[in-house]
């Protein structure tokens, strides 16, 4: 028995000695949102010990709903998917700004989060970096294809490729004509909407080759020439550029999807002092321009661009005209319960033969 | 109660119980009861079957039950019929060395992840892929064919990854099998189709039944293989409920279909077992 | 008696062994054959080809004149009783029984009636119904030779079915399938190695060695003119002796390996040999010989061990630096000899059987 306490008290001691040694900071993010060479830096100078969980969206809300707001100190949802979930399920705490380092962000950015993010007195999100979701088009294999509406061109048959998800639901919604963030608000009126996208979508379905549902499968299959026309995320589309100049990411004549990805801290987080370094840390110019120049997206700090390649800039500039970048359409907050609207009308979608 | 919970057994068991308590238990308590929870017009939680209902009323959640359960059956159909003749020819053809050879090549493959052995079909089979290589340097075949994203390479994907459950119980069971039992029957002038019809399937039934029972509980449960191979059409009922938990946020829903999926799986295996006129208990053993 | 097998030159050669080498025999209708050989002698590979499981590599085998070369077992008129019996676990007695007859599209009826006869015949009626599992060892064997008898073969064949029995079983079940087969008139052919089933139940036993016969004969004379050393050896408990040959006429004469002199009948030739061996049954061994006797060979052994076993006793005496077995007769007349004791003995010349060889 006194050998067992024995043990037993040894085992606490070097589990919470091991726990206490390292400072931890458990990061719920996308892929390539930390990069190794950062996470290696961020480490030195701090002695925190960075780990990273790899997710999206949907599955950064199921898990901290699941565990209402613990298991993570730090979290990245796109500030669209913040103020509504935060409304239900109450899984993030309030940031606060004060302890944000501003002056390295660009300040219009930041107000539109912290607007687009506020529930109550408080809001939730403080910018990270932002892209477009649009077209990636072999324009050897697809030349015309400018718009939504050649992911359903019969001209391209087999050679199409999208994600099941509502990016695309809304693309091809503007592309009809229509404007699906303006029925936001009126659920009615969007699931009319969408169902109307769905049908069209259903149609069209032998045109598919598949529905994408890996971002790195995705550029493989563009890459390989299987796939011409392919909705995705505009760096995917530049990666594959400084490959090969066929392929290229092209703003869809409706307009690209403007979505901007925040920092958010959940309710249980247990190292908040953490998070907040690491906001500010990887927000600052120079390391928020090693995050740019490897993965393309565009950073929300201030300083950043004089440290970028000049690659950056260029690839922006072949993409988006000036009525292009005016034509951005931004995500607005998303409403609850939007979301099981959509799941239907995705799952008839996929079921359909 | 064959013997009497000495406290030592007790000690001893009680790890076990609080494991299988707290994880097994008391989360399928929470999900029954998220399954049974609803909200009412004014947004406010009720108790309902509603979830339930839900499944019979809207035709695309049981068509893609119905449509799971099918392919399901289908994929142990094929396993079966694919891992019988390796199973014999194992137990009954090779010498005993050769054999255990054999099955260990057979096991190799499972030691890598699901995923990972999903990947390589898909190498294998994309249209860029190998087999596309192959045929169009061979001069098979001049522009390359998609042989992804299509039910027939889904159902493969699927049989390929239940192959080792289906051939393991069939090696146990044949291999129990004395070989005199089929030159007793070919004495008594049985055909070959008859002793395979009448001795050796009725022998191996039970390992028949037990494999059965898994490959389809695996097909039917599986998320990776339709959901990467069978591309555009596959909708598989997983998915969907993976989808109510994930996209739709309707975590009361996801929980009705996972507690349909675990009800209406376990009546087709017990229609099955009536029908093939075997006992669990005997299956189990 | 008409023919029912006939094999001619029979030869089985696995790779560069071979099991079966030029057996030639002919068993009769109606009659109970044994074939008597130790375990690796080629028995079970000679009646595997009789059944069809093994193709012969040169040599032909009829039945009923007909030439089986060719035929599968399931079309051959033999069947066969495997030596674990081989009955279909998943099925019931009746089942296994008509089996055979279901294969032959025979009407239901008929299976039924037949079925039930056969199990009357081997005293299982009512038994149908039964799940293999619970019978018991006899009751299996019985099912066994039923399910093969009910399809009125030509031949029935048998592969040591008794060897998994316990002893008092395997003694009730030798009279009780003698009974059989003498009630149903099938040819029997039962290869085994105890010789007492062979001996006891057989009209024909064909000695086995190595591949080939010794001696096709009956049980009586196999014991009592063995036609080899081996048959001689194998059928029936023997003293044997390694003996150099001392003279040959007028009388054979022998010094045996414990230096003791034998007169001794030759059995083969023994011109020319140097060597033989010398079989002995305990049962001719004679205690306290009466002196008026002759032809006798005298000596005088020392009674080591009495193995007291009712009408089978017998006692273990040494010979010289030789322990020898000697069988008592049944009538206590020696109930008084003691260990330790010496007592004169005596075998008549014919008893002593010499053959030539090492």
């Amino acid at each position: 028995m006194k050998r067992i306490l024995v043990l037993a008290v040894m085992l606490t001691l070097s589990l919470s000695s091991s726990a206490f040694s390292q400072e931890t900071l458990k990061i719920l993010t996308w892929k390539g949102y930390a990069p190794q060479q950062l996470v290696d830096k961020f480490e030195k100078e701090t002695g925190i010990k960075v780990e990273l969980t790899l997710s999206n969206n949907e599955e950064m809300i199921a898990k901290l709903r699941a565990t209402r707001g613990a298991g993570f100190d730090l979290a990245q949802p796109s500030q669209d998917r913040i103020s509504s979930v935060q409304e239900k399920y109450q899984i993030y705490q309030a940031m606060d700004y004060s302890k944000i380092n501003a002056d390295q962000l660009i300040g219009s950015m930041l107000d539109a989060v912290k607007k687009n993010t506020a529930v109550g007195g408080d809001s939730f999100g403080v910018p990270f970096c932002y892209g477009t979701s649009g077209l990636i088009v072999n324009k050897k294999l697809a030349a015309e294809a400018k718009d939504y509406s050649d992911l359903l061109n019969k001209a391209y048959e087999g050679r199409i490729s999208y994600r099941l998800k509502r990016p695309t639901l809304i693309g091809l919604a503007f592309a009809m004509g229509d404007d699906p963030f303006a029925k936001y608000n009126d659920a009615a009126a969007y699931e009319a909407l969408m169902n109307s996208v769905a049908e069209k979508m259903v149609a069209a379905k032998p045109l598919v080759k598949n529905y994408w549902s890996n971002g790195d499968a995705l550029l493989e299959m563009v890459r390989s020439g299987e796939v011409a026309v392919a909705m995705g995320w505009d760096n995917g589309g530049w990666k594959l550029n400084a490959e090969n100049p066929d392929i290229d990411f092209v703003a869809p004549a409706s307009g690209a999807l403007g979505w901007i990805d925040t920092f958010a801290i959940p309710a249980k987080a247990k190292n908040v002092e953490a998070a907040y370094k690491w906001i500010n840390f990887i927000l600052a110019p120079e390391n928020a321009a090693i995050f740019t120049n490897l993965e393309k997206y565009g950073t929300a700090s201030k300083g950043a661009d004089k440290f970028l390649d000049k690659e950056i800039a260029d690839n922006f500039k072949r993409s988006f005209s000036e009525a292009d970048i005016d034509n951005i359409k931004w995500y607005p907050p998303v409403p609850a319960n939007l979301e099981q609207i959509e799941g239907k009308i995705l799952d008839k979608v996929k079921a359909a033969q | 109660m064959k013997f009497k919970l000495s406290s030592g057994l007790f000690i001893f068991l009680t790890p076990v119980l609080l494991w299988l308590f707290l994880l097994i238990v008391i989360p399928q308590i929470e999900l029954l009861l998220m399954s049974l929870r609803g909200e009412n017009n004014l947004g406010e939680p009720i108790w309902t079957f509603a979830n339930y209902l839900h499944f019979f009323t809207e035709e695309i959640y049981w068509y893609t039950f119905v449509r799971t359960a099918t392919y399901a059956i289908i994929v142990t159909v094929l396993t079966f019929i694919v891992t019988f003749p390796v199973a014999f020819y194992i137990t009954k053809v090779v010498s005993k060395r050769l054999s255990v050879f054999l099955t260990i090549l057979l096991l190799v493959p499972f030691w890598v992840s699901e995923l990972v052995r999903v990947y390589g079909w898909m190498i294998l089979l994309r249209e860029s892929g190998v087999l596309n290589h192959i045929m169009l340097s061979l001069g098979l075949i001049d522009k390359p064919v998609e042989m992804l994203y299509n039910d027939i390479s889904m159902i493969m994907g699927l049989v390929y990854t239940s192959m080792l459950f289906m051939v393991v119980p069939l090696i146990s069971s044949l291999e129990g099998m004395d070989d005199s039992l089929i030159e007793a029957a070919h004495d008594l002038g049985a055909s070959k189709w008859t002793i395979f019809t009448r001795i050796v399937i009725p022998y191996a039934a039970p390992g028949i039944t037990s494999g059965s029972i898994v490959v389809f509980m695996l097909a039917l449960g599986n998320y990776l293989t339709p959901n990467l191979m069978g591309g555009k059409n596959s909708l598989w009922f997983t998915e969907q409920i993976y989808n109510q938990f994930i996209a739709s946020f309707n975590w009361n829903q996801g929980a009705a279909f996972g507690f349909l999926l675990l009800l209406l799986s376990s009546l087709i295996i017990w229609v099955g077992l009536k029908m093939s006129k075997q006992q669990l208990g005997r299956v189990l053993s | 008696m008409p023919v029912v097998l006939d094999i001619v030159d029979l030869t089985k050669r696995f790779a560069d062994f071979v099991a079966v080498d030029n057996v030639c025999f002919q068993a009769e209708e109606g009659k109970f054959f044994s074939i008597l050989g130790p375990s690796g002698c080629g028995k079970t590979t000679l009646l595997r080809m009789i059944a069809g499981f093994l193709e012969p590599t040169s040599g032909s085998l009829q039945i009923r004149g007909k030439d089986m070369l060719g035929i599968p077992p399931n079309r051959r008129p033999v069947n066969l009783v495997f030596q674990n019996l081989a009955l279909f676990p998943m099925m019931n007695v009746a089942d296994n029984i008509g089996f055979g007859l279901k294969r032959q599209r025979c009407p239901k009826k008929e299976i039924a009636s037949k079925t039930e006869a056969m199990l009357e015949r081997v005293h299982l009626s009512g038994y149908g119904s039964k799940d293999i599992s619970q019978l018991s060892g006899g009751q299996k064997q019985r099912v066994a030779i039923a399910r093969a008898l009910v399809l009125e073969p030509s031949i029935l064949l048998l592969d040591e079915p008794l060897g998994a029995l316990d002893l008092k079983l395997r003694e009730q079940m030798k009279i009780e399938l003698k009974n059989l087969q003498r009630e149903v008139g099938t040819t029997f052919i039962y290869i085994t190695h105890d010789q007492s089933e062979a001996l006891v139940m057989s009209d024909t036993v064909a000695v086995m060695n190595a591949g080939r016969f010794e001696q096709i004969d009956t049980p009586r004379n196999l014991y009592s003119r063995p036609a080899s050393s081996f048959v001689a050896g194998f059928v029936g408990e023997t003293n044997i002796f390694a003996a150099s040959v001392e003279d040959i006429s007028p009388t054979l004469r022998l010094r045996a390996e414990n230096g003791v002199l034998f007169k001794a009948t030759a059995m083969q030739e023994m011109a020319g040999a140097k060597k033989g061996r010398l079989f002995i049954r305990p049962e001719a061994i004679i205690l306290e010989p009466d002196s008026g006797l002759d032809n006798l060979n005298r000596f005088e052994v020392t009674v080591r061990t009495i193995l007291f076993d009712g009408s089978n006793t017998k006692i273990l005496a040494m010979l010289g630096d030789r322990e020898i077995t000697v069988a008592l007769p049944q009538n206590q007349q020696f109930a008084h000899i003691t260990p330790g004791e010496t007592v004169s003995a005596g075998v008549h010349i014919d008893a002593c059987k010499c053959y030539p060889g090492e």
